[in-house]
């Protein structure tokens, strides 16, 4: 009898999540859910629906939209948000427009503060929100591995990871002073393959450039560069190959390197995980600007 | 093993893979100990570090490196630059692997005396704590500190990996003396704290070399005098289903879930033991009396598109929905009216200081037990102890890092249980209402109700105290009078 009264790893990790966000709606006066439209943001949404049934979350989602997405991710948030039901919020900066920012010529490192960190800081300032709730799993990068899963920021967003508060058992901290706010980790404890794992035991949509398909692909030092639309320089349009490629994570389409797959279902997405030796991080370019980089970036806001 | 099963029938590894387990662990152990060493070995032998990781640890080895071997584990492990500069671990970090029977998640916490605070925050999420001791140094005095804090904290299971085995020859000797001189110390320590012994269920001794890899993944053949199991296969087969409390049934109310008015139901997490639809419950502290109608736990996407369920048990995340209309808030308990749990405004509990800025008497802080958040204030420090030697000492004040047995009193009744029975109706936090900084960490010990441990005041003080409250409400001071 014990042993039917046994909750499997995946229902362990969904049972906490559900805890957090119903944590969150229960202590913050303004939360908010970040989306980004990838795999974690999904199965966070997927939480949610969960933990507030037969009621919608009680908070909105945030897209901080760096207009350099892939089509296919704007075309699935709206589909999602819409068949839900749930409230969504688009940013994205003004003065980046204005700016026309545009990362095949400003770089990498200049888009990404401009677009999506700046952006983050407005679109936390304007919503006045006291709880942001992020996708982010500790298994993804060393310094996520300290962070707490309210992880406090003071009043210009800044994370100390000097001065964390203790987190004991699940019981959480949310007290804080006005101007403050919690960044909160729902998905800490996930790794990976748990994600994949739950996506496919629970059927959740995601968005089909994780799964192979013949796309136009241009090698930019190195990378695996997928043309989207007639932004892409035509002097590397040119160079494009089809080559039958898959995503192992989302982001702006000029910064985010396809990996070479057959992959075309979920057992096949995760099977090639199981046995490929490299971390999905790889493919993101902000990571390997300098040693120890999401750290200053995390301290800077990013996040 | 299980990587050749995901090569050749992925499906069949994905079903086998929906039923792990989930085991919580933390290591304790000084730096020196080769603690990281050991968690950057579970995690390369278990293939959870990549190539590009692997490649990235290999040029920072040279960098920063302290070990002379190719890679240095530890790197791998410790996270943050100024740490890494410091060539220590500072603070928690949680690390995840997992093998075809259990998913893993390590608390790493450093060993240094400063940082009670942290073995103390991770070992309250942990099934089991692997204490580490040098086979060169044997049993010290952190030693008995960690394994205080274990059992403190209620962790169930203790392997002590007596490491560093290739430096002493793998002599079976030296861990035999290891092993003697600790379990006379585990004696001693269930004496002073008056405890049963089988409230850690199992202690085990495990002699390895994390640096090397004995007995680690692979039982070692450097030492065939020992006869029991690698760390990772005790690891994946030790019992821990029978370490959550089956029996009693705690419900915290989370949160209140009113969607529209015809829907009314009350979000929580499943503390400890089982429920069914029907069964009679009692809210608590207010002892109304109801009967469960429903248990939700949508099964979203999937085929079938089941909503409410007839059986739940801890830690299940469910939204419950009663026959009756009773008023609930979110911190209220429910638990099953059979087998009550008492409520009190009084409780003794050891408490652990957190903060820079010592525990005063008498000053009001702000407790968050499960989902009840209230005010309390610290009437009395019982005793403190010393964690090195046991010893209980007479104080009135707590500071950073140190354990003490305290009374306090709260301003509003609460249901609660004592630690050793449920860890979550019996463990809270405490805030400091100013710089709202978590302080401590409370374990209860005794809800006793409060009328027969209270002080007797004398006519003095009693009327003292009803002056100020006539004449000073701003101060907000609290009755001592008896309520009849």
């Amino acid at each position: 009898m014990i042993d039917k009264k046994r909750l499997s790893h995946l229902k362990q990790l969904e049972a906490e999540s559900i805890y957090i966000l119903r944590e969150v709606a229960a202590q913050f006066e303004n939360p908010v859910m970040m989306y980004s439209i990838g795999k974690d943001s999904s199965v966070m949404l997927h939480l949610a629906m969960k933990a507030f049934f037969p009621g919608k979350p009680p908070f909105p989602l945030l897209h901080v939209d760096t207009l350099w997405k892939f089509k296919e991710m704007i075309e699935f948030r709206d589909k999602r948000v819409k068949e839900l039901g749930v409230e969504l919020i688009v940013h994205t900066n003004p003065e980046g427009i204005k700016m026309n920012i545009n990362p095949f010529v400003h770089g990498s490192k200049l888009h990404t503060d401009i677009m999506k960190t700046q952006a983050l800081k407005q679109a936390l300032n304007r919503g006045k929100f006291d709880a942001v709730i992020g996708g982010a799993r500790r298994d993804e990068e060393k310094s996520r591995a300290k962070e707490r899963i309210f992880s406090f920021r003071d009043k210009f967003h800044r994370w100390d990871p000097k001065n964390q508060r203790p987190e004991l058992w699940n019981i959480y901290n949310t007290k804080i002073n006005k101007g403050e706010s919690v960044r909160v980790f729902p998905l800490s404890n996930w790794t990976e393959l748990d994600i994949w794992q739950y996506i496919y035991l629970e059927n959740i949509p995601i968005v089909p450039l994780y799964f192979a398909k013949e796309r136009s692909i241009v090698e930019i030092e190195g990378a695996k560069i997928m043309v989207d639309d007639e932004r892409m320089p035509i002097h590397l349009r040119k160079k494009a190959k089809i080559e039958k490629v898959r995503f192992r994570t989302l982001g702006c389409y000029p910064l985010t390197g396809a990996i070479s797959s057959n992959a075309q279902t979920l057992p096949e997405i995760i099977q090639e995980m199981l046995l490929s030796r490299n971390s999905e991080r790889e493919g993101r370019i902000i990571d390997k600007d300098q040693e120890g980089s999401m750290e200053k970036k995390k301290i800077e806001g990013y996040f | 093993m299980s990587k050749n099963l995901a090569a050749t029938n992925i499906e069949q590894y994905l079903k086998e893979h929906e039923n792990k387990e989930l085991l919580r662990l933390i290591t304790c152990g000084s730096v020196d100990d080769g603690k990281s060493t050991l968690i950057g070995r579970l995690l390369y032998d278990s293939k959870t570090i990549l190539e590009d990781q692997l490649i990235a640890v290999k040029r920072e080895s040279k960098k920063y490196g302290t070990s002379n071997e190719e890679i240095d584990f530890a790197l791998l492990v410790d996270g943050l630059q100024s740490e890494r500069e410091q060539g220590i671990t500072i603070d928690v970090a949680y690390r995840f692997f997992s093998t075809d029977r259990r998913k893993y998640i390590i608390a790493d916490t450093p060993g240094h005396e400063q940082y009670t605070r942290n073995m103390v925050t991770g070992a309250s999420t942990a099934n089991l704590a692997v204490i580490l001791i040098d086979a060169r140094k044997g049993v010290l005095t952190q030693t008995k500190r960690h394994t205080y804090i274990a059992s403190l904290l209620g962790i169930k299971h203790i392997v002590v990996a007596i490491n560093k085995m290739d430096i002493v020859g793998y002599s079976k000797d030296v861990y035999e003396n290891i092993k003697k001189d600790y379990l006379q110390i585990y004696e001693k320590l269930t004496k002073s704290l008056k405890k049963s012994k089988d409230s850690i269920h199992t202690i085990d001794f495990i002699p390895i070399s994390a640096l090397k890899g004995d007995n680690v993944v692979q039982k070692s053949t450097n030492m065939q005098w020992y006869e029991g199991k690698a760390l990772l296969e005790y690891l994946d087969t030790i019992e821990i289903s029978k370490d959550i409390n089956q029996k009693d049934f705690r419900f915290p109310v989370q949160y209140v879930n009113r969607p529209n008015l015809d829907f009314r139901g009350f979000a929580g997490t499943i503390a400890s033991g089982s429920v069914k639809v029907k069964d009679e419950i009692t809210v608590l502290p207010s002892g109304k009396k109801s009967r469960i109608k429903e248990i939700i736990l949508p099964s979203i996407g999937s085929s079938s598109e089941l909503v409410s369920i007839q059986e739940a048990f801890a830690p299940m995340a469910i939204t419950l929905t009663l026959e009756d209309e009773i008023d609930i808030s979110r911190g209220d308990i429910i638990a099953h009216s059979k087998d009550c749990l008492t409520t009190s405004d009084s409780i003794v509990a050891m408490i652990v200081w957190m903060d820079e800025k010592p525990l005063e008497l008498g000053v009001e802080y702000e407790i968050k037990r499960a989902t009840t958040s209230l005010n309390a204030i610290f009437e009395e420090i019982i005793f403190k102890k010393d964690i090195n030697s046991w010893e209980e000492i007479k104080t009135d004040s707590l500071e950073l890092n140190e354990i003490g047995k305290c009374r306090l009193s709260l301003t509003k009744e609460i249901a609660c249980d004592p630690y050793n029975k449920i860890k979550g109706t019996g463990s809270f936090i405490v805030i400091d209402k100013i710089t709202n900084h978590t302080v401590a960490a409370g374990l209860i010990i005794d809800a006793t109700n409060s009328d027969k441990k209270k002080r007797v005041y004398t006519e003095a003080e009693i009327e003292l105290n009803r002056y100020i409250r006539k004449h000073f409400p701003e101060w907000r001071c609290i009755s001592i009078e008896e309520k009849t």
